[in-house]
């Protein structure tokens, strides 16, 4: 009865562990399936930018955290009940989500999105555009004038654009990057980046603002001391913006 | 030899591919949904004779129970039953457990958009490794397809239990027999050849439907499948490839065609068993051949 919800990484802290013993594990809850944000390596574990910096903020929070995966579409529905205690999935801040949980501040710049089209002549704003569902950029695509095509995973956007279903494709930026770069020329950005969202951080239920309070402050210190700005340009590439 | 996948090719490429960590998961949940249905089976039937039983009670109150558990669950539409009952037997548990740990909490237990009962209710506890988890959500799911799928053979089993022709039943009482007695050594012994047939569509659908597992936040084959199929850049993983889900999803097919013809032998031995001496024309054909 291994895996099931896969990676059990659990931080053994000598410091922490009084304090840990009292609060529990703090379960992160993540995608899995949006690199370089979150994935499933080879190895069956996640990884990933938000690994890296959820396990750092978790040593300095002082708290022991362990990792599960939940699809996208139900990832709120499942924090707000209770099977895990912090979304880290490269969510972006929207006043509509702060409606049912709360945000951290953000831990990833306001970004761009981006299209990606298989031809340099697709019109994105009249084409049918494929965007995962529940996401901001969805709701752009939604009122942009295009033909929205919603599917439950970030692979899935790509692949209809691949097989002819739609014309491009509106996500991240940063996620269509490495795509774009290992298609060969096949994939490429077409018409302009896109500036959505207020930034990426980590939900949590609005009950919790302890636990909220704690991963702020140790995001503000990897600010301060520049190890959020080294993990960005390590995950991301030079051309990330950084704090 | 699969420290380096990019220097690889041919079979040795698709050997350590295939035993990668990410492939072991999958693997894993073949035995997963295998035990699902092991488990699920006979829990399935015991609620189904239940509610059978429950049914045809003589008793009004535990009659009404017998046929609103068939109606309601039959009714709904599994995944709307499926998404509702995780959701709605976890917090049934741990408001019960709330409720007995924690007395002295007087707080309300839904606080704006979140579900809120005290740490020590918390099922399994904040501080339970992951695979205590696991096996949690694992009995969830397996009491949902219980329930979900007692409900069909509960209908089966009523359908059956009336198909057991009325001479046996009257010849019983005629010999003194008490209607308990009447019950398990005349009805249930011979109820089961009727029974059959429905029961082992039953399976099928349920060896079918293992894919719901998914939301029940099981990660089954499916979500592996799909998963694993999807295309993989090379700055990810040190196996890129293309689209490969529809080779993983033919794989999911011949797997479940072949556990499906599997069962389809077991079950018609089963039959060709239950129809001996049988007052059915499938006894009667035996009969005549033996």
């Amino acid at each position: 009865m291994k895996k099931l919800i896969l990676t059990t990484a659990t931080l053994a802290l000598t410091t922490g562990m009084a304090f840990a013993e009292s609060h529990g594990v703090v379960r992160l809850g993540t995608e899995g399936a949006y690199p370089p944000y979150n994935f499933i390596n080879d190895a069956g574990e996640v990884a990933g930018f938000e690994r890296e910096l959820g396990d750092e903020l978790c040593v300095r929070a002082e708290l022991t955290c362990e990792w599960v995966t939940n699809e996208w579409d139900s990832i709120i529905p499942n924090l707000v009940s209770g099977n895990y205690d912090v979304i880290i999935a490269g969510m972006s801040i929207t006043d509509e989500r702060k409606e049912v949980i709360s945000f951290t501040q953000d831990y990833y710049p306001p970004t761009d999105s981006a299209y990606v089209a298989a031809s340099a002549d697709v019109d994105v704003l009249t084409g049918t555009v494929s965007a995962q569902t529940a996401t901001i950029q969805a709701g752009y695509v939604a009122e942009s004038g295009a033909a929205l095509l919603e599917f439950a995973t970030p692979d899935e956007t790509i692949a209809a654009v691949r097989n002819g279903e739609s014309d491009a494709v509106f996500a991240d930026y940063d996620y269509l990057l490495p795509v774009v770069e290992a298609s060969g020329g096949e994939l490429m950005f077409v018409g302009d980046r896109v500036p959505l969202g207020g930034g990426v951080g980590m939900g949590l239920r609005q009950s919790d603002a302890e636990m909220l309070a704690k991963f702020d402050a140790a995001i503000t210190t990897m600010k301060a001391d520049g190890t959020l700005n080294a993990l960005l340009v390590k995950h991301f590439g030079e051309g990330v913006t950084t704090y | 030899m699969c420290a380096d996948p990019g220097s690889l090719d041919g079979l040795t490429w698709l050997m350590c591919y295939l035993t990668t960590g990410k492939h072991m998961a999958i693997y894993w949940s073949v035995g997963t949904v295998l035990l699902l249905l092991a488990i699920t089976a006979p829990i399935a039937l015991m609620f189904g004779f239940g509610g059978a039983t429950a049914a045809r009670s003589g008793i009004a109150p535990l009659r009404w129970l017998g046929k609103g558990y068939i109606a309601i669950v039959r009714g709904v539409p599994d995944i709307a039953f499926f998404l509702f009952f995780v959701i709605a037997l976890d917090q049934f548990f741990e408001y019960l457990r709330h409720r007995v740990k924690c007395p002295d909490w007087d707080g309300p237990v839904y606080v704006g958009n979140d579900f809120l009962v005290c740490p020590a209710a918390k099922l399994p506890l904040g501080t339970s490794p992951q695979y205590v988890h696991e096996i949690y959500g694992f009995s969830l799911a397996i009491l949902t397809f219980s329930i979900v799928f007692g409900a069909f053979a509960a209908n089966v089993l009523f359908g059956a239990m009336r198909a057991v022709p009325r001479g046996q039943i009257e010849t019983a009482e005629a010999y003194g027999l008490s209607s308990r007695q009447t019950f398990w050594r005349i009805l249930v012994p011979q109820m089961w050849v009727f029974a059959l047939p429905g029961l082992s569509n039953l399976w099928m659908v349920l060896i079918k439907s293992t894919p719901l597992l998914f939301l029940l936040g099981v990660e089954d084959i499916v979500y592996w499948a799909r998963e694993l199929g999807g295309t993989k850049t090379p700055q990810f993983t040190d196996y890129p490839h293309g689209d490969w889900r529809m080779w993983y999803f033919l794989a999911l097919l011949v797997f479940y065609l072949g556990f499906t013809r599997v069962s389809e032998l077991v079950l018609g031995r089963v039959m060709r068993r239950l129809t001996r001496g049988q007052a059915t024309m499938g006894g009667d054909a035996q009969r005549k051949a033996a």
